[in-house]
């Protein structure tokens, strides 16, 4: 075997190692720091012994079984419809042109943070929302709102529809990814040839194949459905919320010894975001089954139409629901007073806007520059891990693969406490390098996945023949590899940035506050419920990352806009 | 000039051996490779040129002339390389492709687009330099890897079934114009196919590997 | 273990020696003044209400011109966060360059800190120069906060009262409950039209706590610690309330506003009749800012509702100290209170006596126009005191239990 010994592989040897140290360390060393006062080891609080009280506490608390069940229900069932949804509609409708319309009307919507789309939601589902007031009084005769439970049942039905409504688009932007895996057209004709419906014939064919792919995005989605924040507060039950809303309470109790049964809450956290995978992965043998036996029986589903256009019209949907919600407190940001049931506000005013632009320099610059450097160093230690992975082979690669989800998997909570008191200890909370590191733990995942399969699958023969041209490595990478991937990378670099736009609770934490960004200044905001600032704040949450795709797309288009090639 | 030996060359993958041969390819010969699809042909190829993926294992040495390159990086081999695609980059103009060929030694911008203008019109593009690859016809763009190839100043020529995806009139014409610039610039040559016409038109010897088992 | 030695034993060292830094002594003005000049005041505050953030926006540009000190709002969604934060700084061992130098605070939160030794020195607050115009006499809580001593541990801010807001469009003034019992029989006659924030929320407790201060047999049995073995037998008038309220309420109880505002928004779009506020003046500023019809008026329980003081503190490992105590001073004068007493500003009414003010200042207070909202103070009614804080949690422990989980 000849080792490349060129400077380019020497760099790329400190790839994989960095890029673990950094997604494991401090989700290690957080967990560390959760799992101590869990036990009763606290020291500042007086805990010096090891114990259990905590977790009889917090078995004591009332309905907590209630609240880690709504948790794990809400999780599973959030998710199993989403990807349920994706799947028939990627199955029904790939390659047509109703797909690329719904594609095109669903991506954006991955830059919209999950507060906003939530009270968005929130808001047009009300019994004094805007859809009643669009048919008030005239359909239902309501002056007033009715007395409906439709915001925060106890069953979780609105924060189920919540989160559907936000988890959609990042499945099936995930699904969009793995679809060349496949040859869709020859699939269909295959199947189609066969007699399958198209549905049956995608799902026995090419859904396997997708599924391998995606599967560890889907475990992502489930672990963050199951400890969710800020969208259980919205739309969540009251009586009682799910765990991770109890448990950033009793973070915040005033009562300090709360924080032992935080921690061990903390723990019950990630022990119901284990059982969801370990559900999730029975359900999916038991679908699989299903599917073999289906396709055992030659099972064809000819006559799926209904079942398609079902799946086209929820996709449309719950397209639909975020982009009116999102209208919705648009309207809110400008509006004056607006009583019930007039469907516009009676007065619109300029006032919050005027009032709020001025301050959000400072927090701005802060998300600005945060976002940027997270965002230039992922995409360095990511292009450093993919370029090791191509002097290693890829069986290295799998097992990184499974240090990348960890800090999607592992419920923030219960590791960003531990880890916050790790950085006090040497100084870094507060510290602009601080946020930085924080942001990156996150941001990294998202820019690996987003940028590792346009990398894999860049046809290595382009290196070949420039090698064969007598071009350096460096060369080839600089020349070849690195411009003709200038639209993944930057979409890659796109999302990363959104991701750091968006991250609150290790913002809030590891900033201490004293580092405030657009989302942080937002959800304090939200806490004060004011719907006009909100929006506004909404607005600026989801213009950042939208700017960075517009980049993302535009730049490419323009340095290449005489290479057709390049357009795609 | 440099012939191309290999000696005692095996490769597997994981415990699957794929191919062992031992051959020896004079200046301005061709040595054809046959095989079927999967019998590891195009890995041989690979293996010449220093470019064979991590999860191969494979063993002998390669030598062109008297220096053997079993060891050194694919970019000190200059291994001339065209594939069923053209694999023009498709970022560069068509004259860019070519001048990014040109060794370093050729220096200033107007000297190498000057190069590259000139490798075109003798393969018969002199008007598309400025053209986008991407607009250009399949014999157009075989013919642009071709040059872009030539210009690099190759110690071998290794063709990994560059004929195949050409419609047959085509075929011939391109074939023909290959081998005959590899033949003046006396290039050893290695083409791996399944194409028997292929075959013929090298004129070179031909050894059949990876009989189905 | 060699280097867990030697920290162990600098560590040692540390704590015998006297600070380093000396703690700043307000007795001496002029040096606190000096001291304070460039220093940076990280003052954690909540965040939710876009018109406090203007007010402490006005507040930095002022100490900035004055004093050359540079404000920063902390915007926090819960004060305990900032408690927090300094819980885990001592735990850290950050015992003087904390994040946190100043914290808008009352309540248990204060109690808890106090109860920690997270504050700077006891009676810095009475030592400001212009404590000389705080209303301590005849407001009782400026000094007893929630029952628990102050001992200057913290600086009066502003004070509040629990009233109670209503749309005359509505519900006319004269149907209006007066008192806890008349709103339980207001809510049957009007199901599914009145609410509270659900506990621990701060409202929504405080709304609890003014049922247990109108239903107990002895007021004042609350100015103590819940004593456990009577707290069944005490409690027990205010769970049959609740029990008849809830299934009364918005939503049958099955569903809470998560905070005041939120149940502000429920007044706003019509679905529910009567909310309820710490802030006499919210609801002209909310009229003010289009939150709310100018139809909504105040009222409140000629019984009796709780009032209380919000303080501003200095935890004791703040770096910027000397800012800190410019900053609660200023806070307190005439000119600071006059404008945050301003319904079109935050309308929170002062903590100081007008009779210690000079005619000018008093003119400043004289000038404003409550709002239309708003009841004069003698329409407020009587004060009744803060339960102890222990009432509180036990309280919320107990609302937990029994109406935390829904059947």
């Amino acid at each position: 075997m000849i080792q490349p010994r060129d400077g380019v592989a020497r760099i790329a040897r400190l790839g994989p190692p960095l890029t673990v140290a950094i997604l494991a360390g401090p989700i290690l060393a957080g967990l560390a720091g959760t799992i101590l006062p869990a036990f009763g080891y606290l020291p500042a609080l007086g805990g010096a012994r090891l114990t259990t009280d905590a977790f009889a506490t917090l078995f004591a608390m009332p309905g907590i079984a209630r609240s880690a069940t709504l948790s794990l229900t809400t999780g599973l069932v959030s998710s199993g419809i989403s990807l349920l949804l994706v799947m028939l509609f990627v199955a029904g409708w790939a390659g047509t042109r109703s797909f690329s319309r719904v594609q095109s009307m669903i991506s954006p919507l991955l830059s919209v943070p999950h507060a906003a789309a939530a009270f968005g939601f929130a808001f047009l589902i009300a019994p004094s929302g805007l859809l009643a007031r669009l048919v008030s009084p005239g359909l239902t005769g309501w002056t007033r709102p009715p007395d409906l439970l439709v915001l925060n049942d106890p069953a979780g039905l609105a924060l189920i529809a919540g989160l559907v409504v936000k988890e959609v688009p990042f499945l099936l932007l995930v699904t969009l990814a793995a679809l060349p895996q496949i040859r869709l057209t020859e699939t269909r004709a295959l199947a189609a040839a066969l007699g399958y419906g198209r549905i049956a014939g995608f799902l026995y064919l090419a859904w396997p194949a997708i599924y391998r792919q995606i599967r560890l995005a889907v475990f992502a989605v489930v672990a963050f459905a199951a400890s969710v924040v800020d969208v259980a507060i919205i739309l969540g039950p009251n009586i009682p919320a799910t765990l991770a809303v109890r448990l950033v309470g009793w973070m915040n109790d005033q009562n300090l010894s709360m924080r032992f049964v935080a921690a061990a809450g903390a723990l019950l956290q990630l022990v119901v975001v284990l059982t969801a995978l370990g559900l999730w992965i029975v359900v999916e043998r038991a679908f699989a089954r299903l599917r073999e036996a289906l396709c055992a029986r030659g099972t064809r589903l000819r006559r799926d139409a209904g079942l398609r256009h079902a799946s086209l019209g929820l996709m449309t949907l719950s397209g639909g629901i975020v982009l009116a919600g999102l209208v919705a407190l648009g309207l809110w940001s400008v509006a004056g007073l607006w009583p019930f049931p007039q469907p516009l506000p009676s007065t619109f005013m300029l006032q919050p806007w005027m009032e709020t632009l001025p301050r959000v320099a400072g927090p701005l610059a802060t998300t600005l520059a945060a976002a940027t450097l997270s965002t230039l160093i992922a995409i360095l230690l990511t292009l450093l891990c993919l370029l090791r992975e191509r002097d290693t082979g890829r069986t290295g690669g799998r097992k990184a693969l499974a240090f990348i989800y960890l800090p999607l998997i592992v419920p923030q909570v219960a590791f960003l406490f531990g880890l916050q008191f790790l950085f006090l200890s040497v100084g870094f909370v507060a510290s602009f390098s601080g946020l930085v590191l924080a942001h990156l733990i996150f941001v990294l995942p998202y820019v690996f996945l987003s940028l590792s399969d346009p990398w894999r699958a860049f046809d290595r023969r382009y290196e070949a023949v420039a090698a064969g041209l007598g071009k350096r490595r460096w060369r080839t990478l600089l020349a070849i590899r690195l411009p003709m991937l200038a639209r993944p990378i930057l979409t890659a670099a796109a999302v990363g940035f959104a991701v750091s736009v968006g991250q609150y609770l290790p913002t809030l934490l590891i900033g201490a506050g004293r580092l405030p960004t657009i989302t942080t200044e937002a959800v304090a905001l939200a806490s004060g419920g004011a719907r006009r600032t909100i929006g506004i704040y909404a607005f600026l949450q989801m213009l950042l990352p939208a700017i960075g795709f517009a980049i993302a797309i535009a730049l490419p288009a323009l340095l290449f806009r005489h290479r057709r090639a390049m357009q795609s | 000039m440099n012939g191309l030996t290999l000696d005692a060359i095996t490769i597997a993958l994981g415990q699957r051996p794929l191919l062992a041969i031992s051959a020896r390819v004079a200046p301005g010969e061709t040595l054809t490779v046959m095989g079927a699809s999967g019998s590891g042909k195009s890995t041989l190829l690979a293996y010449i040129g220093g470019f064979l993926a991590a999860e191969f294992s494979a063993s002998g040495r390669v030598y062109s002339g008297d220096a053997e390159i079993t060891s050194l990086p694919a970019e000190d081999r200059h291994a001339g390389l065209l594939f069923q695609d053209p694999l023009l980059f498709p970022h560069m103009s068509v004259a860019g492709n070519v001048a990014f060929a040109l060794p370093a030694n050729i220096k200033g911008r107007a000297a190498r687009l000057e190069q590259a203008a000139a490798a075109l019109a003798d393969v018969g593009l002199a008007d598309y330099g400025d053209g986008d690859p991407a607009t250009l016809s399949g014999g157009q763009k075989a013919r642009v890897a071709l040059a872009r190839t030539l210009v690099s100043e190759p110690r071998m020529m290794l063709l990994d079934e560059p004929f195949s995806k050409l419609d047959a009139g085509l075929r011939a014409q391109i074939r023909d114009l290959v081998f005959a610039k590899a033949r003046a610039a006396m290039l050893p040559v290695i083409l791996v196919t399944h194409d028997e016409a292929d075959a013929r038109a090298a004129g070179g010897p031909v050894v059949t590997i990876g009989e189905d088992a | 273990m060699n280097r867990l030695f030697a920290a162990a034993t600098c560590l040692a060292a540390l704590s015998v020696l006297p600070a380093v830094a000396a703690d700043p002594d307000p007795k001496n003005w002029d040096a606190v003044i000096e001291a304070a000049r460039g220093q940076t005041v990280y003052f954690n505050a909540w965040g939710g209400s876009p018109n406090i953030n203007s007010y402490i926006e006005w507040t930095a540009g002022e100490l900035e011109k004055r004093y050359s000190v540079e404000l920063v709002h902390v915007k926090l969604d819960d004060t305990a966060n900032a408690v927090a934060t300094v819980v885990a700084e001592k735990a850290a061992g950050r015992d003087d360059d904390g994040t946190i130098d100043l914290i808008w605070i009352n309540g248990e939160n204060f109690a808890s800190m106090k109860e920690q030794s997270l504050l700077f020195a006891p009676g810095w607050a009475e030592d400001l120069p212009n404590w000389r115009f705080v209303d301590f006499e005849t407001q009782t809580t400026i000094r007893t906060d929630f029952t628990v001593p102050v001992e200057g541990l913290e600086s009066p801010w502003g004070m509040t009262k629990l009233v109670f807001f209503h749309d005359e469009a509505n519900t006319p003034t004269d149907t209006l409950p007066q008192s806890a019992d008349e709103l339980l029989q207001w809510a049957r006659q009007h199901p599914g039209r009145f609410s509270y924030p659900q506990p621990p929320d701060f409202i929504g407790s405080s709304f609890v706590k003014q049922v247990l201060s109108e239903k107990v047999a002895d007021r004042a049995v609350l100015l103590d610690p819940v004593d456990e073995a009577s707290f069944d037998a005490v409690a027990a008038p205010v769970f049959e309330y609740l029990d008849e309220l809830h299934p009364l309420m918005w939503r049958q109880g099955r569903a809470y506003p998560q905070n005041y505002p939120a149940m502000k928004q429920l007044l706003a779009d019509n679905e529910v009749d009567i909310i309820f506020a710490f802030n006499p003046a919210e609801a002209s500023s909310a009229i003010a800012n289009g939150e709310l019809p100018d139809t909504v008026r105040s009222f409140t329980f000629p019984g009796g509702t709780l009032a209380n003081t919000h303080f501003v503190s200095i935890p004791y490992n703040s770096s910027a100290k000397e800012a800190a105590l410019v900053t609660a001073d200023f806070l307190i004068s005439p000119e600071a209170q006059a404008r945050k007493q301003d319904p079109t500003v935050w309308g929170d009414p002062t903590v100081l006596a007008m009779n210690k003010l000079d005619a000018d200042d008093r003119a400043r207070f004289d000038a404003l126009d409550l709002g239309i909202a708003t009841l004069a103070p003698d329409e407020l009614g009587p004060a009744l005191d803060e339960p102890h804080p222990s009432w509180m949690d036990r309280i919320e422990d107990e609302w937990r239990r029994r109406y935390g989980v829904a059947n």
